[in-house]
């Protein structure tokens, strides 16, 4: 089947069949392979995305429920010169990765997060990453940075 | 140059920002299953849905006639074409007769001995296709009996001919007469029956792999997600698939977390690499989660008796401890060292116990194979001891810091008797600054606060020791290693003066691009900005051993700072002919080579110019270029060491523990980048913490199915279940590495786990609660409780 939507600002068109989920269609037919899979159980979160401004598992939706969507990868997050988002910014900053694996993941949810809960207390932003999971931080240095990326953007 | 002087240099004890980040945070990293290969097949395997079953006939015919499939291969394709799996430890009994070493087929032939023990391949145009043939194979299994509880294996069906008790070894170490005598005199003995549970790592990213093969050119590439490269391809080439070594590279890109499980050579990598040839085309396998939980190797898995005999001031006379560990199925690639020379070894801890006798079963059972994982022996030992020591004090009537420094070893080097010899360390100083670091004084007023609320508060101790940066080659070979534990450092300096480093080390979080840039930067008075880190690819980097046992940069780093003392004795002689001074007369220093007592000073760029464009160059003396290589094999064993204080609260009513501050004050020598070390301790505190609170691999006693699989019934640890950290360091150098590094990867997950546990025991004393074990979940806190009660 046929599926328009736009991928980072690009109008994007692939013929997929029915069953293709969000995923694979960003990883195996757009080649847009920083979005990763952990787990098959839809609860790792290393493969979020920001549809249609919320953040949404793509391991966990088919590509044919985004027709007209637009979505947001972690390859579309920096600005066009390649300027960092304040997000991807305060993680390097303040160490807020190790392997990369659950990075791409951590980012968008952390972006959607600080859009839906802008004065989240330090609390809150653990709680609201419940659904993204790190096996190498210990979350210390994600939950520093998503507060330092709290203060610059809401600057 | 030695470790002090070493510290002094710029860029050492810094906080960089990593060099790799930016390739992680914009979606540019490249991990195996991002690598799509031209003429790409894919692979799914079938595996068994029994713990132990005969293999009565596995019928392909179905799946070979699937959509889009390529091939099938069985067993039977690979029966008499290839090796098993081999070990690379061998243990020997106390009789001097070898383990117990059954053959580990790369597809079961005759049995299947785990539930995911492999069965078949298939081999497909597309991963989809894959899995769904690798559905319609069809197999007849005759189910067998399993084994799963250790301490009933000797009585149950035999896994494998080769062990009829379904034992693979015994294995003792210290002087059992001695402490028999100690034990026989001694004023107080604590005896204490713990269990160190079963954990799954969970690597964030999934193993996966990506075999082809070149029929022009004989040449096979492996990518594969682990992290040791050159081990697996030694192991794969020389002992299963019998090719040429040189033929083969194997490459290990941007790998996502290890945590120990990806430092083996397994079935999937192997099978891959065969097929490819026989297919002459790429095949790509990528576990899904599922898959990871049922067939990558499993860590912990000890039950173990320990008592500890005393005088009547709580010193230590001798300890002695006996443990059943749980080898799996089959022996994974070092299964066989875990629960031996690196867990007895270390039981010691940092007390001066002046005997120690331990002896360890090690069983099979149809469960995954058990192997190294984060800590790997050292948590395990951790855990004896520092429960037992906590009980010690209790039953002495002794607070848990004061029973520790009464037995603290205070005089380097130390030697134990269980044969490590320490060469530094300052416990009592990790002590008194956790103690101030946490605010022990201020203790009993929270532990008011908490009891007004109704809470139950415990603060718990944990004076951890760790045996790193294994070992001198010799040494374990006489212990039974089958490989070499040194490592490799390339330093090319380019023309224009920067400079590429290639390391058999391999970073898979850990951040080697920037603090061996660091090292390299420090040495050569060049910005950090200049050098570049290689590593995972053999088809560039010398033979090296990979990342393992905390030692990358106490041995890899070393490795690279004899590869730079080379650079700079050359550079040297290259700076003295131009400058017309004798090589003897040359200093080096801030990028810089002066002849003493003169002004004379030339850069550090014009020297690696001149190496690459030789015109006024010593060439009757001195070779062009200025690219070295060194290996360095350790000549001791690094001993990280510190004290880990936990306070939790607990609530009696409904058992939830809540960790309600952790402290962890560790020596880890000399340190390059506090950033990426504390980072480290973090992510260690949480596998540690995780362990004692939640995390457990749990087979069904009856059936063998693994009842935790996936992320709804294994507990992993989320954001929301810990407290901000508060860390703190001591640092006495290494005295037998240039850098002074003990190596900071696996401290946390080592040290933590008896802190938590010693904390929730403390909390519920009142209540009449003497033990616990991990994971304690809040129905097992609340049960203890309840029995506490009748």
């Amino acid at each position: 089947m046929k599926v328009e939507l736009n991928v980072n600002g690009q109008a994007v068109s692939a013929d997929v069949p029915e069953n293709t989920l969000l995923v694979q269609l960003l990883r195996e037919h757009l080649q847009l392979t920083g979005t990763h899979v952990g787990c098959d159980t839809a609860q790792c979160g290393a493969c979020t995305v920001i549809a249609n401004g919320r953040s949404i598992k793509a391991c966990n939706v088919l590509a044919a429920q985004m027709q007209g969507a637009q979505v947001t990868t972690i390859e579309g997050v920096a600005a066009a010169d390649g300027e960092l988002h304040p997000m991807q910014a305060a993680f390097k900053e303040c160490h807020g990765l190790q392997c990369g694996f659950c990075t791409p993941g951590m980012v968008m949810s952390s972006i959607d997060l600080l859009g839906r809960h802008p004065n989240a207390s330090e609390a809150e932003i653990r709680e609201l990453l419940e659904g993204n999971i790190c096996r190498c931080t210990g979350y210390q240095n994600i939950v520093k940075a998503v507060q330092q990326a709290q203060k610059s953007l809401n600057a | 140059m030695g470790a002090n002087e070493f510290a002094k240099l710029p860029h050492i004890g810094e906080s960089l920002l990593r060099k790799e980040d930016l390739r992680f945070l914009t979606g540019r990293g490249q991990y195996t299953d991002d690598i799509t290969q031209a003429n790409q097949k894919y692979a799914a395997f079938v595996r068994s849905p029994h713990a132990h079953a005969a293999l009565k006939s596995v019928d392909t015919s179905a799946a070979a006639a699937m959509p889009g499939v390529v091939r099938v291969f069985t067993g039977q394709d690979m029966a008499g074409k290839m090796g098993g799996l081999p070990c690379g430890w061998l243990i020997h009994n106390p009789d001097g007769s070898p383990m117990k070493e059954p053959p580990h087929p790369i597809l079961a032939d005759k049995k299947v001995r785990y539930v995911g023990d492999h069965v078949a391949l298939v081999v497909a145009n597309t991963p989809e296709q894959a899995r769904n043939a690798a559905e319609a194979v069809m197999v007849d299994y005759e189910v067998l009996g399993p084994v799963i509880d250790m301490r009933t294996a000797s009585k149950a069906p035999a896994l494998h001919d080769e062990a009829p008790d379904n034992q693979c070894y015994k294995w003792t170490l210290g002087d059992k007469a001695a402490v028999e005598a100690a034990f026989a005199g001694a004023a107080h003995v604590t005896k204490l029956d713990i269990t160190n549970n079963r954990l799954i790592p969970n690597a964030m990213e999934p193993r996966a792999a990506n075999a082809s093969y070149n029929r022009a050119t004989d040449e096979y590439v492996l990518y594969v997600s682990n992290q040791n490269p050159h081990v697996e391809r030694l192991l794969m080439t020389a002992f299963v698939l019998q090719l040429p070594e040189h033929k083969v590279r194997v490459i290990a890109p941007d790998v996502g977390g290890g945590f120990g499980s990806k430092i083996f050579l397994y079935a999937e990598d192997v099978a891959l690499t065969w097929a490819a040839k026989q297919l002459n085309c790429a095949i790509k396998w990528t576990a899904d989660r599922s898959e990871s939980f049922v067939s990558d190797a499993h860590g912990r898995d000890h039950i173990t008796h320990a008592e500890m005999a005393m005088d009547k001031d709580g010193k230590f006379l001798a300890m002695r401890v006996h443990t059943n560990a749980n080898l799996g199925a089959y022996l994974s690639t070092f299964a066989s060292s875990v629960p031996t020379i690196l867990y007895g070894t270390l039981l010691a801890g940092q007390y001066a116990t002046p005997q120690i006798y331990v002896e360890v079963d090690g069983w099979f059972t149809s469960t995954a194979p058990v192997d190294a994982y984060r800590g790997a022996g050292r948590p395990e030992a951790t855990y004896v001891v520092e429960r037992l020591v906590t009980r010690c004090a209790w039953d002495m009537g002794l607070a848990q810091d004061e029973i520790r420094k009464r037995n603290f070893i205070t005089q380097f080097p130390y030697q134990t008797p269980v044969a490590l010899q320490y060469d530094i360390g300052d416990y009592p100083a990790c002590m008194d600054g956790a103690q101030k670091l946490a605010d022990v004084a201020g203790f009993d007023a929270r532990r008011k606060a908490s009891e007004a609320k109704g809470l139950k508060r415990g603060i718990g101790y944990s004076s951890y020791i760790e045996a790193c940066g294994l070992a001198p080659s010799n040494v374990a070979g006489a212990l039974g290693a089958r490989a070499g534990l040194f490592e490799c450092g390339e330093v090319r300096v380019h023309p224009t003066g920067s400079v590429t480093v290639f390391t058999g080390s391999h970073s898979h979080g850990q951040g080697h691009e920037t603090t061996f840039a660091q090292i390299v930067a420090a040495r050569l008075g060049i910005d950090p900005s200049q050098v570049d880190v290689v590593h995972g690819d053999t088809g560039r980097v010398p033979f090296g051993m990979g990342t393992y046992g905390s030692r990358s940069l106490s041995v890899g780093g070393t490795a690279i700072m004899k590869a730079l003392d080379k650079i700079e004795a050359k550079a040297k002689k290259i700076a003295a002919h131009l400058m017309e001074a004798s090589d003897a007369d040359i200093e080096f220093s801030g990028g810089e080579f002066k002849v003493k007592g003169t002004d004379k000073k030339i850069p550090f760029g014009q020297v690696a110019l001149t190496a690459y464009v030789p015109h006024n160059y010593p060439l009757d003396k001195l070779e062009p270029g200025l690219n070295e290589t060194a290996f360095y094999d350790p000549t001791n064993f690094t001993y990280p060491a510190g004290t880990h204080i936990c306070e939790v609260e607990v609530d009696p009513a409904t058992g939830v523990v809540r960790v309600d501050s952790f402290t962890a004050v560790d020596d880890f020598g000399v340190i390059i980048n506090p950033m990426i070390v504390e980072g480290q301790v973090h992510g260690g505190l949480v596998q540690g913490i995780g362990q004692a609170l939640m995390e457990h691999g749990v087979y069904d006693p009856e059936s063998g199915q693994l009842l935790t699989g996936s992320y709804s019934d294994y507990a992993m640890p989320r954001a929301a279940d810990f407290p901000v950290f508060k860390l703190g360091h001591v640092c006495t150098p290494c005295t037998h590495n240039p850098i002074g590094s003990k190596g900071c990867g696996e401290a946390g997950a080592i040290g933590s786990p008896p802190a938590v546990v010693n904390a929730v025991l403390d909390a519920l004393k009142d209540l009449g609660v003497k033990d616990i074990d991990m994971p304690v979940t809040s129905a097992r806190v609340w049960t203890a409780i309840q029995q506490a009660k009748q």
